[in-house]
């Protein structure tokens, strides 16, 4: 057997810390364990990110074949690392507003991160239902972490009613392909299809479909995106923050590595050209109400939804064109889009009162009196998401045009341009209302604390990205 | 005709029509108990299958243990009125649901008819594979990483549970 003790690490130390560590410390530490636990935790994020960062290079499979190690597995664990880094520390403050912080939460976001690592080095259809469910379970809960608030109560239930109603899709299209192929493994099954004794040709294009949907329920492509905006616009902000980021990321690393295996499966059932241009019509779908329902959007929180779902249409490109260019771009732009919306979100929750006030767009006017340093940087988000260069944005959505004109998808570059074109309209008119309007005088004071790093980091990231994109894309060795 | 295949007719029957009760029902407790019925139809089919120890597993877990906690908690939400929480589909909703499950149900009919074998696919080894020491040897070797991680999502809705459960948010956390 060959097992790479140093490229598992990363897995091995975040399942021991979450685990066994973790539990040990928050069942016998009695008095204010909440420090230890929240610093505890965040160490744990690093370590782990670090030790993904070193394995990078260290390609391999583990434990019987069921994870990949290295590669981009290890960069997306970067990125989950990362994002739950930046979210812990905005969390902190945001959580002791509403008198809400509570051990729990931190436990359950690293299990989230645990959940998404299991999505991203999966191998096996097995492990990545774990990790799928693994990540989701810990997102109700966080979700539905403000108790005593209706719509965090309702955000909760909407997202555990569909998320397991995709769970549904998801195991139903496992079953179908586990039925003919016989197995679950991702080579063997690329193996099986390869010597064409996969017995029911029909219902691997079923479960290929199945699977499909399951996952575009995860990143909330259209149809199945109308739960996104309820659930982002209810939960805790910081929940949202890290929910619509390194969530999204974790879905589309499943995404990658399931089509490595469903496109020679439609092959078999001569629908490869089919099911590009269903899932093409769907991003274009995707892109089109995502932006167009936003410019409609008063509330902030909202419209950050909406923009999330087109963004998600866009990464969809890469996914449609289907080449090793457009695998890049999607890992490049799920780096991109991370630190852009967690930024713009923790902002977002910063201005936010403990009333759940000060959430409307009309509430940003005049912002840069008052709060100077975060209206820069909310522009710098602003038009980075909207595309517009310097910023990883533009970067991001020029790998993904180019991804897809080169797989002959010259239209649908061209319906992302022109819906990128509308995002402008509802990205730049948050800028305006900031820098051009009059001061609302009901702005309230605002402190950044600890969440001051996470934008730090958010805003450097999104700058320097877009300066020099080779950053990740050296990871990826192309 | 063997015998085999009249059992898996009558649990496959069986399911189905109880599967129908249990949505159709307007009665939750009729509802439940159509379900319980249903998992004992599963556990048989499974059981043609030469699973003895899911068979087991089903009537033990879903038959016993899940469907006592729906059925408190059909009665702690004391009802009243039987009928009230019946809601009358309407019939778009009806006409869609039907029409995409006969669709859903038309692809696997023609999937299994195309294939040269039809429904007679038995592994050669399920009598092996279905044994508890088979599953618990899979379980600790080729499969021991996804059964550990299951520790892992198994601990995550547990701290859930407990958090939902919290009377509140600051009381000796």
């Amino acid at each position: 057997m060959n097992f790479d003790i140093l490229g598992s690490l990363p897995l091995i130390v975040i399942w021991l810390a979450l685990g066994v560590v973790g539990i040990i410390i928050q069942a016998f530490v009695r008095s204010d364990s909440t420090r230890l636990v929240y610093g505890y935790y965040i160490g744990t994020l690093v370590t782990t990110g670090l030790l993904a960062a070193a394995t990078i290079s260290n390609q391999g499979t583990a434990f019987g074949g069921m994870v990949t190690l290295g590669g981009w597995a290890a960069v997306f664990d970067l990125l989950f690392c990362g994002a739950g880094v930046m979210a812990m520390l905005a969390a902190q403050a945001y959580l002791g507003r509403f008198n809400s912080e509570l051990d729990e939460f931190y436990t359950m976001l690293v299990s989230s991160v645990a959940g998404m690592m299991l999505m991203a080095h999966a191998r096996n259809l097995v492990v990545l239902f774990v990790g799928i469910e693994l990540m989701s379970i810990s997102f109700y809960i966080m979700a539905g972490f403000f108790r005593s608030r209706d719509k965090s109560l309702e955000s909760a239930m909407k997202y555990f009613l569909l998320g397991a109603f995709a769970t549904g899709f998801l195991v139903y299209g496992m079953a179908l392909l586990y039925g003919a192929t016989g197995t679950l493994d991702y080579s063997v099954m690329l193996k099986v299809i390869a010597a064409g004794t996969a017995r029911f040709p029909v219902l691997l294009a079923l479960g290929a479909v199945l699977l499909t949907i399951g996952l575009s329920f995860k990143i909330a492509a259209f149809p199945f995106h109308q739960w996104a905006p309820d659930v982002y616009e209810g939960a805790p902000t910081v929940v949202t923050a890290f929910m619509s980021t390194a969530g999204k990321a974790a879905a589309f690393s499943a995404f990658l590595a399931v089509f490595g295996v469903i496109m020679p499966m439609v092959k078999v059932a001569s629908m490869t050209p089919t099911l590009q241009l269903v899932l093409a019509v769907i991003s274009a779908a995707t892109m089109l109400i995502g932006n167009i329902t936003a410019v409609a959007q008063t509330n902030v929180k909202r419209m950050l939804a909406y923009s999330s779902v087109a963004h998600a249409g866009y990464m969809l490109m890469g996914i449609v064109a289907g080449t090793t260019f457009g695998q890049s771009a999607v890992v490049y732009y799920a780096f991109a889009y991370t630190f852009m919306q967690l930024g713009a979100f923790i902002i977002v929750g910063l201005l936010e009162r403990e009333d759940e006030t000060s959430l409307m767009i009309s509430d940003y006017s005049g912002l840069y009196r008052k709060h100077g340093v975060f209206a820069a940087m909310m522009a710098v988000f602003m038009f980075s998401l909207a595309g517009i260069p310097p910023f990883a944005g533009f970067f991001g959505k020029y790998m993904l045009f180019y991804a897809a004109i080169e797989s002959g998808f010259t239209w649908l570059t061209i319906v992302a341009v022109a819906s990128s074109v509308i995002s402008v309209w509802f990205y730049l008119g948050l800028i305006v209302k900031m820098y051009f309007s009059e001061p609302n005088p009901e702005t309230h004071e605002a402190n950044a604390g600890l969440a001051g790093i996470s934008l730090a980091v958010c805003t450097v990231a999104v700058i320097l990205l877009g300066i020099m994109p080779r950053i990740i894309t050296g990871m990826l060795g192309n | 005709m063997n015998i085999q295949v009249i059992l898996f007719s009558v649990f496959a029957i069986g399911a189905v029509a109880s599967a129908i009760a249990t949505i159709s029902s307007r009665n939750p407790v009729a509802s439940a108990m159509s379900l319980v019925a249903h998992f004992f139809m599963l556990a048989g089919l499974y059981l043609t299958l030469e699973a003895q120890f899911v068979a087991a597993v089903q009537v033990l877990v879903y038959a016993g243990a899940i469907m006592v906690l729906v059925v408190f908690v059909i009665l702690l939400l004391n009802l009243g009125k039987e009928q009230q929480l019946a809601e009358r589909g309407s019939v778009i909703r009806l006409t869609l649901g039907s029409f995409t499950a006969g669709l859903f149900a038309l692809v696997i009919i023609l999937a299994l008819v195309a294939s040269p074998t039809g429904l007679n696919h038995l592994a050669m080894n399920a009598v092996d594979i279905g044994t508890t020491e088979a599953i618990g040897q899979s379980l600790f070797t080729q499969y021991l990483f996804p059964f550990e991680s299951v520790s892992l999502l198994l601990l995550a809705a547990l701290i859930g549970a407990v958090i939902l459960a919290k009377r509140s948010m600051k009381e000796g956390a």
